[in-house]
């Protein structure tokens, strides 16, 4: 018993870094209508700049500060400077940029630093192991699974409660209506993508002491990504916590008692919702 | 008044050409082309008296590693150990200039095979070398050997390549995941643990390995207590080490490589993995690719493999300090299984005198090289073409400032059983 437990805490810990990155990208799909295929790209730079500012100053948490404004003004620039003349355009024009941005940053990250597997270390403090349950538990994705909620208390009662947070969901259901009300919905946009953007480099930075970092990542993680925010539902916030927690424990739970299956678990999750529920668990937009 | 136009649409300057003279030129120009050709041909090949070292250009050799994604390192470690070795014979082999076109194997087969093909085919490279993932490996197999190509492998280890898929064109400057782990389950059982549970990344590298180490270990009397395997590639390992820790054994093997082998390294600590068991695996869990990623994470890992940085000898020492003056990093198993190929390539070459046209002969002189490598003496198998070497038990351990896998014991001269 207490091994399923300790295997849901595990599942916890990497639904939680699921969700600092689909929150992002569900976001930005739901407000802009597009799907920003560079989302790996930040959280792997977001990883990178992490590493190098632990280098430089010798601390964790200053990286943890400093790095997402850093990679949140990188997603601003590619807003302003080149999707936004985009807007008119289909998607599939918005994806090819995106898409080729995603290469530039993985070839400027190997270029930058190299393509040897590095680690973050954890910071001193959680980086040791709890005795819990009969064995030993990770401190480190403790602290991950309680920043993970907090993020998802903070962004909802920022969505919900704040005026800026009414903006945002009402640009999210109807766009045009917004700006008709007189609301600046290109500033929002370019908000929007600049503070998704933003979380997947903190993302990065929180992951990089668990999964290391490397070339190759960015990728990686998208695919999880996208697979989170089209389980959950594209645009809300609810449909990325609830798609991350099934994802993760889905992965988790798969590879604990289905190991010859592990690699196609999450497709079929995917494939069992959009089944039941073409539109993710908690999608369908009211326009 | 603008002149007439002739009909035919030339000004009026120019001469017509007879279809005589036409035809006369044409047969000319190809009888030319025919004749050099057939003269480039043969001169190769010293048919017409010359000889080839003389005569033929440089040997075109194809390298074809992975220079992206997961095992991007290995490929550049591959690289600069081969610069490292022609250096210093002035890129010259048999009497002949030795020229290199590089190619990225990606860890793609298909895009393995397609690279190769190219190689062989639009290149005509005298040689392949490199290879460093094993599915690869398998995929080309049949395209090198039908069309006797010679390949040297610098890396992949799947045992099939010396065994049911063995091709007298192929030679392996490296291992087989067999001659790493098998001698390692006997020293195992006698001086770690008489039970174990055993993890590795669920592929061809992994599973070979493991089973490699039961054929020893268990016909010695040890007991598997459980296996887990992750997926390769693998980003969370949390899952699995909790199963492992629910098997609770007194030690552990396992085989990983790469960015796996960082991320399970650093997590299984994380878990407290390595102070609750004995943890040991295929060396390459901690080379020098993955170790200064890995840290004091790894203090204390036994693993086996056929080279080691800290290794006394002298051909181990001067290639170490060569490749750290000139690339500024510590050389790693990969860099080393480098050096050999170039030297294997250069050593062969000199015994044909630079003849690579007759594939068979220059076969059988690559099959004959015997030298010192840093890794201890070097030879092939006749049967197999796989290389014969010693496996040397390592534990990591701080050196001073450094952490560093330490050579403490040894497991013999290993040769591939080759069935």
């Amino acid at each position: 018993m207490t091994f399923y437990v300790l295997q849901a805490l595990n599942g916890l810990a990497y639904s939680m870094l699921l969700f600092l990155l689909a929150a992002g990208l569900s976001l930005i799909f739901g407000l802009m209508d597009v799907v920003n295929l560079a989302h790996g790209g930040f959280y792997m730079l977001g990883a990178y700049l992490g590493l190098s500012f632990v280098r430089w100053t010798g601390s964790f948490w200053v990286a943890v500060v400093l790095v997402p404004p850093l990679v949140a003004a990188g997603g601003f620039l590619l807003e302003w400077e080149f999707l936004r003349p985009l807007y008119r355009r289909t998607h599939l024009d918005q994806i090819l940029l995106t898409f080729g941005f995603a290469f530039v940053i993985s070839d400027v990250v190997r270029w930058l630093w190299g393509a040897e597997v590095q680690s973050l270390a954890a910071p001193p403090g959680l980086d040791r192991s709890i005795p819990m349950l009969g064995t030993l538990f990770p401190a480190y994705r403790l602290f991950v699974i309680a920043l993970g909620g907090a993020l998802a208390l903070g962004l909802w009662l920022g969505l919900s409660r704040t005026r800026l947070g009414a903006i945002v969901r009402a640009g999210v259901a109807n766009k045009e209506m917004t700006q008709a009300m007189g609301i600046n919905i290109a500033a929002v946009f370019t908000g929007v993508f600049a503070f998704g953007t933003g979380l997947a480099g903190l993302a990065g930075v929180i992951a990089a002491p668990i999964q290391g970092v490397f070339p190759g990542v960015d990728f990686e993680t998208l695919i999880v990504t996208l697979i989170v925010v089209v389980v959950g539902g594209l645009g809300t916030l609810t449909g990325s916590f609830w798609g991350s927690l099934l994802i993760g424990e889905a992965e988790t739970f798969g590879k604990t008692l289905l190991p010859e299956a592990a690699l196609v678990v999450i497709y079929l999750v995917m494939a069992a919702v959009l089944l039941v529920r073409p539109r993710g668990l908690f999608g369908g937009r009211t326009r | 008044m603008a002149p007439a136009r002739k009909a035919g649409g030339w000004s009026g300057t120019a001469r017509r050409i007879t279809r005589r003279q036409f035809l006369g030129a044409a047969a000319l120009g190809g009888a030319a082309l025919a004749a050099g050709v057939r003269l480039s041909g043969g001169m190769r090949a010293g048919r017409f008296g010359v000889p080839a070292a003389l005569a033929a250009g440089p040997v075109k050799i194809g390298l074809l590693v992975s220079y992206s994604k997961v095992y991007g390192q290995l490929g550049e470690d591959i690289t600069d150990g081969m610069i490292l070795y022609f250096d210093s014979v002035k890129w010259r082999g048999g009497g002949r200039q030795i020229t290199w076109i590089r190619e990225d194997e990606e860890i793609d087969p298909q895009v393995g095979v397609r690279k190769a093909r190219k190689l062989i085919e639009a290149d005509r490279v005298d040689l392949l070398a490199g290879i460093v993932a094993t599915p690869t490996a398998y995929a080309i197999r049949d395209m090198v050997h039908n069309s006797k190509t010679i390949l040297i492998v610098s890396n992949a280890g799947g045992n099939l390549l010396t065994r049911a898929r063995k091709s007298p064109y192929i030679f392996r400057v490296s291992f087989t995941s067999w001659q790493v782990s098998y001698p390692f389950g006997k020293w195992f059982y006698s001086n770690i643990a008489r039970e174990a549970a055993l993890t590795a990344a669920n592929y061809g590298f992994g599973t070979e390995s493991l089973a490699a180490f039961k054929e020893s270990f268990i016909p010695a009397g040890g007991k598997v207590v459980g296996e887990v395997l992750p997926p390769l590639n693998n980003t969370d390992y949390a899952p699995y080490i909790t199963q492992v820790q629910k098997l609770n054994p007194e030690a552990i093997y396992n085989f990983y490589s790469g960015s796996d082998a960082v991320r399970f390294v650093a997590q299984a600590a994380q878990y407290g993995l390595m102070k609750s068991t004995r943890v040991t695996g295929a060396g390459f869990m901690v080379e020098q690719d993955v170790l200064p990623a890995e840290g004091a994470n790894a203090l204390g890992i036994t693993n086996p493999l056929h080279w080691a940085l800290t290794l006394q000898n002298p051909e181990n020492r001067a290639f170490t300090r060569a490749y750290r003056d000139r690339f500024k990093r510590d050389a790693s198993v990969f860099a080393m299984q480098g050096f050999d190929t170039a030297r294997v390539i250069v050593e062969g070459l000199n015994r044909t005198n630079g003849d690579t046209s007759d594939k068979d002969r220059l076969s059988e002189a690559l099959a004959g090289v015997k030298f010192a490598s840093p890794r201890g003496a070097f030879e092939f198998d006749p049967n197999t073409h796989n290389v014969i070497q010693t496996v040397y038990v390592r534990q990591v351990r701080q050196v001073g400032k450094d952490i560093a896998n330490v050579v403490f014991d040894n497991l013999g001269r290993i040769t591939d059983p080759g069935k």
